[in-house]
């Protein structure tokens, strides 16, 4: 099947019930994408669908034929989306292993309201888990990145 | 490399050298190095332009400078702040600096070991010398090419200068300075003159976090290797029996299955096909064991701490006596239950054994163990064995134990093939290596608003201590008693962030609470009274320093205006040592809709000098809400040996909305840095508890709170 994956085309052949977490990561190579629980439950496998977050774990490949599949490497060109630069600036990450989900979540909940306020920012950002527990630092991030859209 | 002693007690001697002396700072006899007769290991030219000064520095032609971290990284920030330590010494500019994680190499690194809070408080002295004599040598570099002393020049961000402002960059002495002797002596920076540590740095993997590119284990992938998963008993204690793999082996990619240290092995050529394999397997497992259940090992050791005088620890004065003569007496019993660490990233190693050799490599926060295990394991020579440090995706501890080297090992070593073996989140979760559930029952006395006996009983699950002597009360009470007793059990061990303290705090500073309020006193005053007994009449000695925990919270009262009371805002304070740390932390919260709403937590902290200011804002911030996350929620039932919790769909976690405020302080210092990764998270359970209390009246003397009806908002 045919897949379109932060802009390039792929053709790939495989079981159509194969989650997207695993043909991004074990046969495009793009591990990114993080596995966490495989059940939806901690976001670490967050990823755009058209442009809207959805957990890669648990959606079969048969269902991304003819969807734009954004990952964190193809979030932006130069890693400067102005979530990645808040990230940064602000020193997020700690192990930094949900970090790519808690980014896609945060860019794509950017993208639907671009001025959320602080309980909008928690409440978009509780389906990610963070066992470093860096949830303060990622809401300041989250509201700098909107400031700076 | 620099620090490699060859002869311990020559290390012990040279270390004892150290003096302060003139002006000129601290001053350092390396004088086992000149006993080997000016042989330095690291001292290797690894190409024309760039020359390998020690195990940790490499300094290229065009002054580019490259700092190899030794340990570990499991999140605690050591790939920035132990390079931040030799960059001060060697006076460079950061932006000149890019890092790289090092292999295990025991000839280069000593220690590289990520655990007990350890790696900036161990490494502190070996790193400043290791840039301080690099610099020496760049500077003797200069003063041969220029004919003068080097007494005449100095050194500023990467180039050395001279009398009259004439200058050479590190870079172009980098090949003349390692055919410099090694200078017997060099000299530290005092800390006032400090210029990088102390600063706010930005974590050196971040960019490469934020773009997806940093590689953690799991991401491993090489020529020609497969992956593997694992099956192991549902519950602690079964045996397998048998299995079948017919149905597996039909799915397309499942290449073999078999046996091996009482788990099956499914190979297969994806993870995902992998995944699929053993659930298609058929297993049939030795009848559970109904001992091995949490509600019968509850009462065991509940059983055992109120049973008397098993395995004391300390025993000082008369407590039976003490009790005796006391004005008030009080008796409290505690329960943790067994924890999980779940880091984020699923336990995973890759493996490579073939006849010439054995490659390893993944997340792993011992691997000098591992790799001797290994060695033992395969009855191997560890000369053939190498192993390689990913980027580590969260240790908590988990990853201080190598079971899942091990079986990749094992694995690789029967098919004769690269492996990556995977854990899913269920097989994770369910593999044991838990913080073992513990008990613990106190009893003290009071007579004239002082703790006059003290009485502790411990009492864990394959825990070989369950107290901490030494650490306060110990030496402000006359009479005192600490106990431990350990239940065997098939559940296996293992230390989870802050180990024995993550819940002896809470039992212990949420008790003293209580002898606060029956002893009249403020919480904090009382501690202070009682600590000021262990400095001015000390009851024997202890291994902390009475005053630093004075220093935090006197601290914590003013950062929190402790003494200003604010309707509806309810505080509980708690203090405690650990990791050779100081900390205090007051709670702040607030009832609504008759629940906890945390405002505020503020935590005062005297770690010595604070290397990196953001990255231990970071640590102590994060293992404050880590403490109250799973003082919360945290917790992992068996049923007839078998773990409750699969995923996270039961297990609860604390989300980003459940997140409180956290304000971090730490203790203005000139001392050398203890740990950071861990002592926040013990004192953050009771504060909150003792809040809690302060609102509703009511105590809280088991984890998790959720059990008892508690709900942050």
């Amino acid at each position: 099947m045919d897949l379109q994956v932060n802009g390039k085309k792929y053709t790939i052949d495989i079981d159509p019930q194969t989650p997207i977490l695993w043909v991004l990561r074990d046969h495009l190579k793009l591990v990114g994408t993080k596995y966490g629980c495989g059940i939806g439950q901690c976001g670490a496998c967050t990823i755009h669908f058209n442009g809207t977050a959805v957990r890669s774990c648990s959606i079969p490949v048969a269902a991304a034929a003819n969807v734009a599949i954004t990952t964190i490497e193809g979030l932006s060109e130069k890693g400067d989306h102005p979530v990645q630069k808040a990230w940064v600036d602000l020193d997020v990450p700690q192990c930094g292993y949900c970090q790519a989900g808690q980014i896609m979540t945060a860019s794509a909940l950017l993208s639907q309201n671009n001025k959320p306020t602080e309980e909008e920012i928690k409440l978009g950002m509780s389906g990610n888990i963070c066992r470093c527990s860096t949830y303060t630092k990622i809401n300041k991030a989250v509201k700098q990145a909107s400031e700076n859209l | 490399m620099v620090m490699h002693a060859k002869d311990k007690n020559q290390s012990r001697r040279a270390f004892l050298k150290t003096s302060v002396v003139g002006t000129g700072g601290l001053m350092l006899s390396f004088n086992w190095l000149s006993a080997q007769t000016d042989t330095w290991e690291g001292k290797e030219v690894r190409a024309l332009e760039n020359v390998r000064l020690s195990g940790h520095i490499i300094i290229n032609a065009d002054n580019s400078v490259v700092i190899y971290s030794q340990n570990p990284e499991i999140g605690q920030n050591v790939k920035t702040s132990m390079p931040m330590i030799i960059a001060e010494e060697l006076d460079v500019d950061w932006n000149q600096v890019s890092v790289e994680q090092a292999d295990l190499d025991t000839e280069k690194f000593k220690r590289q070991v990520a655990g007990g809070s350890q790696s900036i408080r161990k490494s502190w002295p070996v790193l400043r010398k290791a840039g301080a004599t690099v610099r020496a040598l760049l500077i003797s570099a200069a003063a041969e090419q220029w004919g003068v002393s080097a007494i005449e020049l100095r050194t500023e961000t990467g180039y050395v200068i001279g009398k009259s402002g004439e200058k050479l960059s590190y870079g172009s002495l980098a090949e003349a300075a390692a055919k410099q002797k090694i200078p017997k002596k060099v000299s530290l920076k005092k800390a006032k003159d400090f210029s990088l540590i102390g600063k706010s740095v930005m974590n050196v993997a971040s960019r490469e976090i934020v773009t997806g590119t940093a590689k953690f284990g799991i991401d491993t992938q090489r020529e020609g290797m497969v992956y593997a998963r694992l099956l192991h008993a549902p519950g602690f204690g079964q045996k397998l029996v048998s299995f079948d793999a017919k149905q597996a082996l039909q799915i397309k990619g499942v290449t073999e299955v078999f046996e091996i240290d009482n788990k099956v092995a499914i190979i297969a050529d994806s993870t995902w096909t992998a995944i699929k394999g053993g659930e298609a397997i058929k297993t049939i497992w030795s009848k559970p064991l109904t001992s091995e259940d949490s509600k019968v090992q509850r009462k065991t050791l509940l059983d055992m701490v109120n049973a008397k005088g098993q395995n004391a620890k300390v025993n000082m004065g008369n407590v039976e006596q003490g009790f005796k003569k006391a004005d008030q007496v009080l008796e409290r019993t505690y329960e943790a239950p067994f924890l999980p660490h779940n880091c984020m990233e699923p336990m995973n190693f890759f493996a490579d054994v073939t006849d010439e050799k054995v490659e390893l490599y993944g997340p792993i926060q011992t691997p000098e163990n591992q790799r001797r295990a290994v060695a033992k394991l395969l009855k191997r020579s560890e000369d053939e064995i190498s192993l390689g440090i990913s980027r580590i995706g969260g240790g908590f501890g988990r990853r201080l134990n190598g079971d899942f080297v091990l079986e990749a090992a094992l694995i690789s070593n029967k098919i004769r093939k690269p492996v990556q073996l995977i854990y899913t989140r269920e097989d994770d979760m369910t593999a044991g290596v838990y913080r073992p559930a513990v008990t613990y029952k106190f009893k003290a006395g009071l007579t004239d608003g002082k703790i006059s006996a003290y009485d502790l009983s411990g009492a864990g699950i394959n825990m070989r201590n369950t107290v901490r002597p030494g650490t306060w009360p110990q030496a402000s009470v006359p009479n005192f008693k600490l106990e431990s007793q350990s239940l065997e059990s098939h559940v296996t061990f293992g230390y989870w962030r802050a180990p024995t303290s993550n819940f002896l705090a809470f039992a212990e500073q949420t008790f003293v609470d209580e002898l606060a309020e029956i002893a009249k006193k403020d919480p904090i005053q009382f501690r202070l009274e009682s600590l000021k007994q262990a400095i001015d009449a000390p009851f024997g000695k202890v291994r902390y320093e009475p005053l630093r925990m004075i220093g935090v919270l006197k601290l914590v009262a003013e950062k929190s205006n402790w003494e200003t009371k604010k309707k509806g805002l309810y505080r509980g304070v708690s203090a405690y040592y650990s990791h050779n740390t100081y900390v205090a932390e007051v709670v702040e919260i607030t009832i609504v809709g008759g629940q906890p709403k945390i405002e505020r937590v503020v935590v005062a902290t005297d770690c010595g000098i604070v290397v990196n200011a953001s990255g231990a804002h970071n640590q102590a911030m994060g293992a404050v809400v880590d403490g109250i996350g799973h003082a919360m929620y945290g917790e992992m039932p068996l049923e007839n040996g078998v773990p409750q919790h699969r995923n996270f769909d039961t297990y609860k976690a604390l989300r980003n909305s459940e997140a409180p405020k956290v304000e971090t302080h730490f203790v203005k210092s000139q001392k050398a840095p203890s740990g950071l990764g861990e002592p926040t998270l013990p004192p953050a359970a009771a504060a909150f508890a003792n809040a809690m209390y302060a609102a509703t009246r009511k105590r809280l003397y088991s984890q998790p709170f959720s059990e008892q009806g508690v709900v942050l908002q």
